[in-house]
């Protein structure tokens, strides 16, 4: 048999299309197959996000990209033990263990205007990458407005909704929790930010605003602290969040 | 009632159908969730068998969820056809499991008793299944429909061309377009999920996606799967809508969460017949679902998520649809947890939406959360072609940049064409040729013929 030839997996002739999207096209083929190369590329960034789903709060370090606020931080946990039951196990994400309860049940005191949660929800990664930037913005602007802080929280396994719990045994005015977002094979560093007026156990997450895809290559931290400070501004008018508060200045389009 | 088996000594009590069903299901993490699981292995067998030894006239006297409560419920025991039912009647489940495999059950026979299946009849068969019974059955049935062009005839297989953009921005979303067209897929539907439900975002894509169609002679349809109340209200201003898309679920509350009723449903679809837009056929209606969506609306009343899906089914052979999509892996892994639940959730609904009747497609999909990858979505696209399955999605690289997770990809479609010897809608097909997309052995064509057809889309 006569040396063979390699096969030609180049991009597509209508590459030129790829400056319209970021969808994976124009990628060639070997026979009707994807070549090698964009399998890889595919496999990379799926093992990115698998890895950010699993990734953890390096406590030490959160903290010491957090001490620019100059607030004292307290860590908590959900009642889910390990990543495979949060991922099942959504309500346990959203209840503190006991230990978690009790310390908070101490903190407890004088009424104060805004919590901030820190938790890893499905991204650790983007909690670390991400929270450290926008906390100590977000403190410094909230101070500005005149408004008081409870001491921030971190929480392992969490998910949303363990704000109302936190928010139960605190009872801030308002609660604002950072946390990691589902990763996707372009972004596996977005964190969410959810802010809730008047937090406790039994709300549900129409009566939530949301901002989402904080990361550089999304929406950079500064801007997403501007959005957050417009609804702080506006639940503190209103006395709510939700569906109810509307974005009237365009700021969260 | 109560239903009961013995085992070894041990008497399994089963208070009422839905626990004996919600037992019987083969273990899933969306039914653990809501705390209706066997407790055992044993436990799960032994509903199984209790179950199969249970009259199918049980399943027209007790109902799952109560008649006076749920409309979804009174769908099913108002539509239920005695007459085609009558042949089986003297059945159990066990007897229908036996009887679907038998060779007396063929694709005519199986059509006719369609009607006479209800959900309830239907989930229980395939937890009575393995995989390979799902697979079988499913390939006798042959449930065809017609738009534009002709869906589900015995040996083709379509795609949903799925041109998602973050931000709806048209360019990206025909580039989109044109890279699957030109790999071949799009003959199901092209079908966007828009990033806003806005009606003037959606009015303008179905406008371009139109105007290509109309310009290259594409015999395919398109649809924007914006809220089905967007969709009637763009009817009404006469924007081109071919296919009429909802999301539904099984019980009245899940279907309320998505905003929508019966009703809604009913004038949606006779606003979309009014059109008169179909040229070979009427079935326009385009239905998503999805195991699990009741539970995460607290809407499940304690049956569990597959019985749940199976009577979305009946909601949506109600409107006689053109496509029927269960985007199985979408919900996470807190309903199925990793690609053994996806893949036997995957095999069940297109089994069940088959046997009901229904033109089954799937979404073979899953997000990173799920334990699962790009094999398992291999082994799903396979075994649901071997099974028959209508359509499957078409993403560019199987990566959805607007929503976030893998699906299966244009090469992916080609793959399961050339293994398992499919075509796509013969209209489709024979467009293909004429492009000088395709060649009649379906292999994908390079001789400069595409060119015209790309840059004359997006001049450089």
């Amino acid at each position: 048999m006569n040396e063979l030839k390699k096969t030609d997996t180049d991009a597509d002739e209508w590459s030129s299309l790829k400056a319209y999207t970021n969808a994976r096209i124009a990628l060639g083929r070997t026979g009707v197959s994807i070549p090698l190369r964009e399998s890889l590329q595919f496999k990379l960034a799926h093992a990115h996000a698998k890895d950010a789903v699993y990734s953890q709060l390096n406590l030490p370090d959160l903290q010491a990209s957090l001490s620019a606020s100059g607030l004292p931080i307290h860590s908590v946990r959900s009642q889910a033990e390990n990543r495979d039951t949060y991922l099942q196990r959504p309500d346990l994400g959203r209840l503190l263990d006991d230990t978690s309860t009790a310390k908070l049940q101490q903190l407890a005191g004088s009424p104060v205007d805004i919590c901030l949660i820190i938790a890893d929800g499905l991204s650790a990664t983007a909690v670390m990458q991400n929270a450290g930037t926008v906390v100590n913005l977000l403190v410094e602007k909230i101070r500005q407005a005149g408004y008081s802080l409870a001491p921030i929280i971190l929480v392992e396994q969490g998910r949303v909704a363990i704000m109302d719990a936190i928010g139960g045994l605190l009872h801030p005015r308002l609660a604002i929790i950072l946390i990691g977002e589902r990763p996707g094979l372009s972004s596996f560093d977005s964190m969410g930010a959810y802010i809730t007026y008047a937090p406790q156990p039994g709300l549900t997450d129409e009566r939530r605003n949301c901002i989402s895809n904080i990361r550089d290559q999304g929406l950079p931290p500064a801007m997403a602290v501007d959005k957050l400070m417009y609804l702080i501004h506006a639940a503190f008018r209103l006395q709510l969040t939700g569906v109810a508060l509307k974005d009237n200045d365009g700021l969260l389009g | 009632m109560a239903y009961q088996c013995t085992i070894s000594g041990f008497t399994y009590r089963f208070n009422d159908l839905k626990e004996l069903l919600a037992k019987a299901s083969p273990l899933r993490s969306g039914d653990v969730l809501a705390g209706i699981t066997a407790e055992s292995y044993e436990e799960r067998v032994a509903a199984q068998m209790c179950l199969a030894d249970l009259p199918l006239t049980t399943f027209l006297n007790e109902a799952v969820i109560p008649y006076e409560t749920d409309d979804v419920t009174r769908l099913i025991i108002d539509t239920h056809n005695k007459l085609a039912f009558a042949p089986i009647s003297h059945f159990t489940a066990g007897d229908l499991r036996d009887w679907l495999l038998s060779d007396e059950a063929d694709a005519v026979t199986l059509q006719q008793l369609a009607p006479g299946l209800t959900p309830e009849m239907v989930a229980a068969v395939s937890k009575l299944m393995r995989n390979q019974d799902l697979i079988l059955v499913a390939k006798k049935c042959e449930v065809v429909t017609r738009f534009r062009n002709t869906i589900g005839l015995r040996g083709h297989l379509s795609v949903r061309l799925q041109p998602n953009h973050p931000i709806d921005d048209m360019k990206g979303i025909a580039a989109s377009m044109i890279d699957g067209l030109l790999y071949g897929s799009g003959d199901a539907m092209i079908g966007i999920n828009p990033a806003t439900d806005s009606p003037a975002a959606t009015s303008r894509l179905l406008h371009m996606i139109d105007e290509i169609r109309e310009r290259f002679a594409i015999p395919t349809q398109s649809c924007v799967l914006s809220h089905i109340t967007t969709t009637v209200q763009l009817i009404q201003q006469q924007v081109p809508v071919d296919l009429v898309f909802q999301s539904i679920a099984g019980t009245e509350k899940a279907n309320a969460s998505f905003g929508v009723t019966l009703p809604i449903l009913q004038e949606a679809y006779e606003a979309g017949l009014s059109l008169k837009r179909g040229t070979l056929g009427n079935n326009l209606m385009y239905f998503e679902t999805g195991q699990g969506s009741a539970l995460s609306s607290g809407a499940n009343h304690n049956v569990d998520q597959q019985t749940c899906e199976v009577r979305a089914y009946a909601v949506a052979r109600q409107y006689k649809p053109f496509l029927v999509n269960s985007v199985v892996g979408f919900i996470g892994p807190e309903y199925l947890f990793d690609g053994k639940q996806i893949i036997r959730a995957g095999l069940e609904d297109h089994f069940c939406g088959k046997l009901m009747g229904l033109p089954m497609g799937m979404d073979i999909c899953y997000t990173n959360h799920a334990q699962a990858d790009q094999d398992d979505m291999d082994t799903l696209l396979t075994i649901l072609g071997v099974a028959g399955i209508n359509f499957i999605m078409g993403v560019p690289g199987a990566d959805d940049i607007m929503l976030n997770y893998q699906s299966t990809s244009f090469h992916d479609a080609l793959y399961l064409r050339r293994v398992l010897d499919l075509r796509p809608a013969p209209e489709f097909g024979e467009w293909l040729l004429r492009q000088g997309i395709m060649d009649q052995q379906g292999n994908r064509l390079s001789d400069g013929s595409q060119k015209q057809f790309y840059s004359a889309l997006l001049p450089a």
